[in-house]
């Protein structure tokens, strides 16, 4: 008999509790969500008990939070900060400026829908989130992530042709390394 | 034959117990701090399950040689130390490797770890890690010299270099170091302040101000070692101070209780602290803590 399968499903198993109880945070703090953070963060709310917690650089970061518009200049930022984020990693897009522009819809230099350049796992909606829409949405990503589901960046490389199309499509001076993971 | 096996086990069974311990001391110190920010904290074995999936990470991360061995710099040297250190007195489990002049050995082995990183941090080229290692080296500069004060005191005291011979000393007479000497103790335990980096000391890796300093290119596997590292070395120190200054412990209850003493004291002053600046940090340890080395010395050798 094959043992194999079954260490291999207990380690996913193990392996993805762990993930979903230690998620390290980069918060990238654009738009006005951002404010939201630390009242999360913080006393009243403190998501560190579900194991959330601040990561201080992309290198060390599991989930990387889009806390509102994005300006197209930002948007090159945030490919490369998730770029050298080290597998497995997230994306929490957060207001609605980052689902489908929000009040910015026909702004002149933001982008209107985040998940055609980042592969988002979770939205977390409102203009803006409060605090418990916020670990609601911890919550959900953590669901998601013991499940398996949470499969952003797998589905960032297989399709990264239509990602980097979609990029390239509003950066204009595109002046990126190539992706090396 | 067998002693050499009794050994072997004996220094995996005392990383162990070091790994463990120090892991959930981590643990503890991070509900502490929640505890007085008035928030509920994370679970205990919250650190361990942090190690687990960093370990659990992939890393693609490369910058050269020296980068990949800046961190194995680190936990070899906190295990180094470790050996070094006798966790338990007379007991045939932790001896490990004493020998006279441990001490003076122990000295330079715990500047061996952050030197090695320093070098680590420097070939991945980010600046927010030369700035860190420039940091840690200025504190390293003012801590060590309380410290390396009050170890010579009471070397001077007890003519001897070997940690072994400094704990049965005190239980021969029967009375701690930390009474004998209580000098020596007060600069070395505010020099340790400094070596265990939190706040207000923890100006090397400032989560906000420098990106973690060295640590800022280090994610998944990497960040696991430091990690490890950190606790390892965390027991080493506790133990040091206990087998020093407290007469050693002689069973593990005994050691845990000494030492989670001992740890509040960095813990309990770090809470309650923001961030030093390099020139205040530096300049705070070339205060009252070397006065008390002065005056622990001079006490050594007068009294
Ligand atoms: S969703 Fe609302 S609160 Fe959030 S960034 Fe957009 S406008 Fe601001």
């Amino acid at each position: 008999m094959d043992y194999g399968i079954y260490q291999d499903k207990l380690t996913r198993i193990v392996t993805d509790i762990a993930r979903s109880h230690s998620l390290w945070i980069l918060a990238y703090g654009t738009g006005c969500g951002a404010i939201e953070v630390p009242a999360t963060m913080t006393s009243r709310y403190d998501a560190e008990r579900l194991g959330v917690r601040g990561a201080a650089t992309p290198r060390q970061a599991d989930v990387l939070m889009i806390t509102g518009y994005l300006t197209v200049k930002t948007l090159k930022r945030v490919i490369r900060v998730y770029e050298q984020m080290q597998d497995p990693k997230y994306i929490i897009g957060f207001g609605s400026c980052a689902i489908n522009g929000g009040m910015y819809w026909d702004s002149y230099n933001t982008i209107k829908q985040l998940d055609l350049y980042l592969p988002v796992d979770v939205y977390i909606s409102g203009c803006m989130p409060r605090p418990e829409a916020v670990l609601e949405g911890f919550a959900k990503l953590q669901e998601q992530i013991r499940a398996g589901e949470a499969r952003g960046a797998t589905k960032y490389k297989e399709n990264l042709d239509y990602y980097r199309g979609n990029q390239k499509k509003i950066i204009k001076n595109w002046d990126f390394p190539d992706y090396n993971w | 034959m067998e002693g050499i096996l009794l050994h072997i086990l004996g220094a995996i069974a005392t990383f162990l117990l070091a790994f463990f311990v120090g892991m959930t001391y981590g643990g503890i110190r991070r509900k502490v701090i929640a505890r007085v920010q008035n928030r509920y904290g994370p679970p205990i074995y919250q650190n361990f399950i942090d190690a687990f999936k960093l370990f659990s990470k992939t890393t693609a991360v490369h910058h050269g040689a020296m980068h990949l061995l800046g961190p194995a710099f680190l936990i070899v040297s906190a295990v180094m130390a470790l050996m070094v250190v006798p966790v338990l007195r007379d007991n045939l489990w932790f001896t490990n490797l004493n020998f006279h002049g441990d001490l003076i050995f122990l000295i330079y082995i715990m500047v061996f770890g952050p030197l090695g990183m320093a070098l680590g941090a420097g070939q991945t080229g980010n600046p927010n890690s030369a700035i860190g290692v420039t940091r840690g080296l200025s504190q390293m500069v003012g801590f060590e010299i309380p410290w390396v004060m009050a170890l010579v005191a009471i070397m001077i005291k007890y003519n001897t270099t070997s940690i072994v011979d400094l704990m049965n000393i005190q239980n021969e007479v029967g009375q701690w170091l930390i009474f004998q000497n209580p000098f020596a103790f007060i600069a070395a335990i505010l020099a340790s302040l400094g070596m265990f980096r939190y706040a207000p000391f923890n100006i090397v890796g400032a989560p906000t101000e420098l990106a973690s300093g060295p640590a800022s290119e280090n994610g998944g596997k990497f960040l696991f070692t430091m990690m490890s590292a950190g606790s390892v070395f965390a027991f080493v120190k506790l133990t040091l101070f206990v087998d020093i200054f407290l007469g050693g412990a002689s069973n593990l209850i005994v050691l845990v209780i000494k030492t989670f003493l001992l740890y509040m004291i960095p813990v309990l002053y770090g809470v309650v602290n923001p961030r030093y600046r390099t020139e205040q940090a530096v300049t705070y340890f070339w205060g009252w803590p070397l006065l008390f080395g002065f005056l622990a010395i001079i006490y050594s050798v007068y009294f």
